[in-house]
Parts: C-alpha cells; sequence; structure tokens
C-alpha cells in the first residue's frame, strides 16, 4: 500500500495494511452499533415502546394465571441455611432507633386512605391476630432466590377490618427507610391485596423479625419480586390512583430506576 | 489441498430443495451454477426476526447477569449458597470459576473496559450497568421471540418445510453417515452440485437443535424464573429442579445460542457470504459447482 503524504487533503490518508483498516472498521462497527443501542436505549420513544413488553407481560400473566394461585410453598427441610437481606438493612432514622430501641412497643401500623375505619394497629393487637405461615421462596430480582419462614396477618383481614372502600385499587405501603433521602414505598392492586399469601409478616424463621429482615413489620407478596416486599412497613394506604403518590409510579424503584411496578417476572 | 480447492471454489452448501424448484433444477446444467430459488419468504422473514431478537435477549440477557453473576442448582441460591458458575472480579483481575476450576479472564470477562462487571460494555444491552433497562428490553424482545417462534413452528409444520427439509432422511440416520458428514465438514468440505439443494445432516440437527431444544427450553426456563407464573403453574419449577437450576438452564441455553452463532457465522464465511447472504435476503440462490465438474474444468 502505498504511504505517501496526504496533508493538505481533506480525505484521510489510506491506511498502512488492509489488516488495520478492516480492524479499525470492525471496531468502529462495534463501537457504532453499541453508541446505536444506547442511544435507543436513552430515548424516550423507544422506553414506551419498550415499556409495551412490560404492559403485555403484566395483562398475559394476569390472563393465563389463576388470579388465586398460591406459590409453592417449601418444607423445613428446603430452606436457605442462611436467609441474605435485600434493600436497605436498618431505616438509621432517631425515630426507627427509639422505636427499634423500645422493641417496638410504641410503634404502631396506621391504615388510611380510602377506609371507612381508619386504624392504629400495635405490634401487640398484630401478634394476637389471626396469622398465616408460609415457607416461600424470595426472589430478587438480580437473580438470587433463597427459601425462608414467614408469619404475620394476612392483608385483607386488616383491609377488610378497616372497611376499606370498594373504589380503592391499590394498597400502598409508606416505610420508614429512605435511600438518598428518598422514602421507600411501595404498591400493590387489589389481585394481590387479598391474595391468601399475601401477609404483613411480624416473623421470619420462627422468630420476630430482625432489623435486618425489615422488623417489626414486611410485606410479602409472594407472587412478585423482592423489591415489592416492601420492609419497615408503617403506614398502609388505601387509593384510588397511585398519581398523587411520590413519583406516582407505585414505588421506590419504579419512580427512581425505570423497574416495573409489575414484578411478577 | 483442501483450502486450495476451498479457495477455488468460494462457496459452498447449506440449503433445503424447494419442491418449486427442484424440477427446474434437475433441468439445468451444472456447470451453469443455476440461481435457484431457495429459502421462502416466511424462513427469510423469521431468520432475520429471530436473529434480532436472539441478539438483544443474548446482550441484555448478559446484563441482567452481570446484576448477580452466579448460578446455582437447586431450589434455592443466593451469594451464601454454593454456586457452580461465578464470573467476578478481585480489584482489576477477572476471573472464572467453574466448580472448583477458577481461569483468570482479566480484559474479557469479570474485569474488562475498566468495569468490573461479568460481562463487559461491549456486549451488553446497554452497554452501562442498568439492570432495570436490560429487563425492559429483555421482556419486550421475549414477546418477539415468543410469537416468531411460535408462528414459524405452525408454519414449518402446516407447509412442509420440517417434514421436507428440516427432518433427516432415514439414509441421514445412521451413525456412519453422520460420521462421514462430521469428516467432510472438518475437512471444510461442503456439499455441492444438486446435493447443496437440501440440508446436510448437521445443518438439519443445528437446525433442529435451536428450534425443539434452545427456543422452547429457553422459553420454559425464562417463565420459570417468574415467581406469578411459578405460583400458576408450578410443574415448571419442579421440571426443571427449581427456580435456581431453571437460571442455570436459561444460562446454558444461551451459550448455545452464542455457539450456535459462531458456527453458523463462521460456516456462512466459509461457505460464500455473498451467495448466502443473497439467499437469506432475496431467496435466490446460486448452487455451487459440482466439485468434480470442477476438478475436470481446470
Amino acid at each position: 500500500m502505498n504511504k505517501q503524504s496526504t496533508s493538505g487533503l481533506i480525505m484521510p490518508a489510506p491506511a498502512p495494511s488492509s489488516l488495520v483498516t478492516r480492524r479499525n472498521a470492525l471496531l468502529g462497527g462495534a463501537g457504532l452499533l453499541l453508541a446505536g443501542c444506547d442511544q435507543i436505549n436513552a430515548s424516550p420513544t423507544a422506553k414506551s415502546l419498550l415499556s409495551l413488553g412490560e404492559k403485555t407481560t403484566h395483562g398475559a400473566q394476569r390472563l393465563v394465571t389463576d388470579r388465586n394461585a398460591l406459590a409453592q410453598e417449601f418444607s423445613r427441610a428446603e430452606m436457605s441455611p442462611v436467609f441474605r437481606q435485600n434493600g436497605n438493612q436498618n431505616p438509621g432514622t432517631a425515630e426507627y432507633n427509639a422505636l427499634a430501641a423500645n422493641n417496638f412497643a410504641d410503634w404502631g401500623l396506621t391504615v388510611d386512605g380510602m377506609v371507612a375505619h381508619p386504624l392504629r394497629i400495635s405490634l401487640t393487637q398484630m401478634m394476637a391476630a389471626p396469622r398465616r405461615t408460609q415457607i416461600t421462596r424470595h426472589d430478587c430480582v438480580e437473580g438470587w432466590s433463597a427459601i425462608g419462614e414467614w408469619s404475620g396477618v394476612p392483608l385483607g383481614l386488616i383491609l377488610k377490618r378497616a372497611g376499606m372502600s370498594g373504589n380503592a385499587k391499590y394498597v400502598v405501603f409508606h416505610c420508614a427507610d429512605s435511600t438518598g433521602g428518598i422514602p421507600y414505598y411501595e404498591s400493590i392492586d387489589m389481585i394481590d391485596g387479598f391474595h391468601p399469601q399475601t401477609i404483613l409478616a411480624t416473623h421470619m424463621n420462627g422468630a420476630p423479625l430482625t432489623v435486618g429482615h425489615g422488623a417489626p413489620l414486611r410485606l410479602r407478596v409472594e407472587r412478585q419480586l423482592g423489591y415489592k416486599q416492601a420492609k419497615y412497613v408503617m403506614r398502609v394506604e388505601a387509593v384510588a390512583s397511585l398519581d398523587g403518590i411520590h413519583g406516582g409510579k407505585g414505588g421506590y424503584w419504579e419512580d427512581h430506576r425505570g423497574y416495573q411496578w409489575f414484578a411478577g417476572i | 489441498m483442501t483450502c486450495a480447492r476451498l479457495g477455488g471454489s468460494g462457496n459452498m452448501a447449506t440449503q433445503f430443495a424447494d419442491n418449486e424448484v427442484a424440477g427446474a433444477g434437475g433441468q439445468a446444467d451444472a456447470d451453469a451454477s443455476p440461481l435457484i430459488y431457495r429459502t421462502k419468504l416466511p424462513v427469510r422473514l423469521w431468520h432475520w426476526i429471530n436473529a434480532l431478537s436472539i441478539f438483544v435477549m443474548l446482550m441484555s440477557g448478559m446484563m441482567i447477569f452481570n446484576a448477580h453473576p452466579r448460578l446455582y442448582w437447586g431450589v434455592y441460591g443466593a451469594n451464601l449458597d454454593h454456586p457452580w458458575l461465578v464470573i467476578s472480579h478481585r480489584g482489576t483481575s477477572g476471573f472464572v470459576q467453574i466448580g472448583g476450576f477458577e481461569i483468570a479472564t482479566t480484559g474479557f470477562l469479570g474485569y474488562a473496559q475498566g468495569v468490573p462487571y461479568a460481562f463487559p460494555p461491549l456486549v451488553t444491552i446497554p452497554s452501562t450497568y442498568s439492570l432495570a433497562d436490560a429487563r425492559q428490553w429483555h421482556f419486550a424482545f421475549a414477546w418477539v421471540l415468543l410469537i416468531s417462534a411460535t408462528l414459524f413452528m405452525a408454519y414449518n409444520i402446516v407447509s412442509g418445510h420440517l417434514r421436507r427439509d428440516l427432518a433427516l432422511k432415514p439414509e441421514e440416520r445412521s451413525l456412519t453417515h453422520l460420521w462421514h458428514d462430521i469428516k467432510e465438514h472438518a475437512r471444510l468440505r461442503f456439499p455441492t452440485g444438486e446435493a447443496a439443494r437440501a440440508y446436510n445432516p448437521l445443518q438439519k440437527i443445528a437446525y433442529l437443535g435451536v428450534l425443539f431444544v434452545l427456543i422452547p427450553v429457553v422459553i420454559l426456563t425464562g417463565c420459570t424464573m417468574s415467581p406469578t407464573l411459578n405460583a400458576a403453574f408450578p410443574w415448571l419449577a419442579e421440571l426443571f429442579g427449581g427456580r435456581p437450576s431453571a437460571r442455570s438452564i436459561h444460562f446454558l441455553c444461551a451459550a448455545g445460542f452464542a455457539l450456535f452463532i459462531v458456527v453458523h457465522l463462521l460456516a456462512v464465511v466459509l461457505a460464500g457470504p455473498f451467495n448466502e447472504l443473497r439467499s437469506i435476503i432475496t431467496g435466490w440462490y446460486r448452487l455451487p459447482q459440482e466439485r468434480l465438474a470442477k476438478e475436470r474444468s481446470k
């Protein structure tokens, strides 16, 4: 190949060898392809197109699955030897620390929103209420799974006790923990809200919840992924729409990180 | 020399015979290298839709894997349990652990392009870490894959493509025949002339493997990872031995797709990329000249 100087010309100098050209072309091509993918990924149109998949999945799963189907329950022999914690591991606020220092004796769950009788339920009352115990698998969105035993009060019982309005569409869980100053919250629809395995758990593996696992109360919604299992639940609110709640997408991860509201897959 | 012969022919043969062109091809003179209409529209359409969805699934899947780059067998599996595969890093050294063995993979896996992820930015969608975005891509294109594969499967059965072109012929089912085909492939001698109208046995096995093993198993193991589908269809997790096992099998299927793509592209390049691409884009394919005829003409 000739290597004569092309200074002064607008055209680039020929590459010293065809091999280098080809490699550069390949690398350049791969780079362009990636830049293309990332550009598509950043475009609002693409985002809304891709979210069609999410909506289809949600609709299809509700269509083909029995809405009352129970999540698989396991035997004690199948439980994870160590159940790792997920999400925030300690709210660490002054108020929470004070509650924890007193073994949550002063803690109370607020139940409000579209209900006829707003409630405040103490931990003692929670412990005395009818409960369900289940050994289920926790599936983190990241890909790991852990099996543990959860025991708590069915959410449906609490919603009925509070006289929830028939117009309420979602249950919102407001939590004591926050990430970077943004409070954690989650929400589910009434299909999961009244599902028999949806419980507000006070116990895990036979003992009261530890701080790391969401003491004194966490949600178990067994047919969805780990980030829906809100920890440190302080307040349960029945609403007709998620629009007015924080970012409007129904949860911390949904508002701030683009995760799917329906975490059934 | 094999290489010289291959270089001389510059093309190869992978194909299926179409009933419509079988007669026309039969009349053509082998030396004239007839252009035949070989690949029907549904096959071409599915090939490209499937290629796109498989690439997006692989690339977004690798980003999803980056969120927890460990695989397990059994009904549970998390950080404190025992993985059979780990792709991770210590400092700036990447490594892959399989069973008790560890392989240094810095620059490729575990740590590459300056970032500590199992799969490097070059091969993931998106290129910077985002489990949420990768999941949006993965589950959108999962529908493309599922729907197009279902339609194509129905087409295969109804049109006879499966029975006529993909199924191994009785004479191809013997080990001697397969061994002969393996040896021919190893020598890079692909069928020519009339023999190039049909898929060769190894090619059929590869395509059947994708259609009847990889695609169904990757879809079923993908569904097994869904907690909602798990509740509705408990047999899914039982079938694969638990959700972590299904995740492992899902990953192995992905590796199977990657291997298929490498071999498939290599075969296209060796067989004559222009002719092969024309065939899978327009349907028209030039039958490679008979080896004997070519050698006679030299």
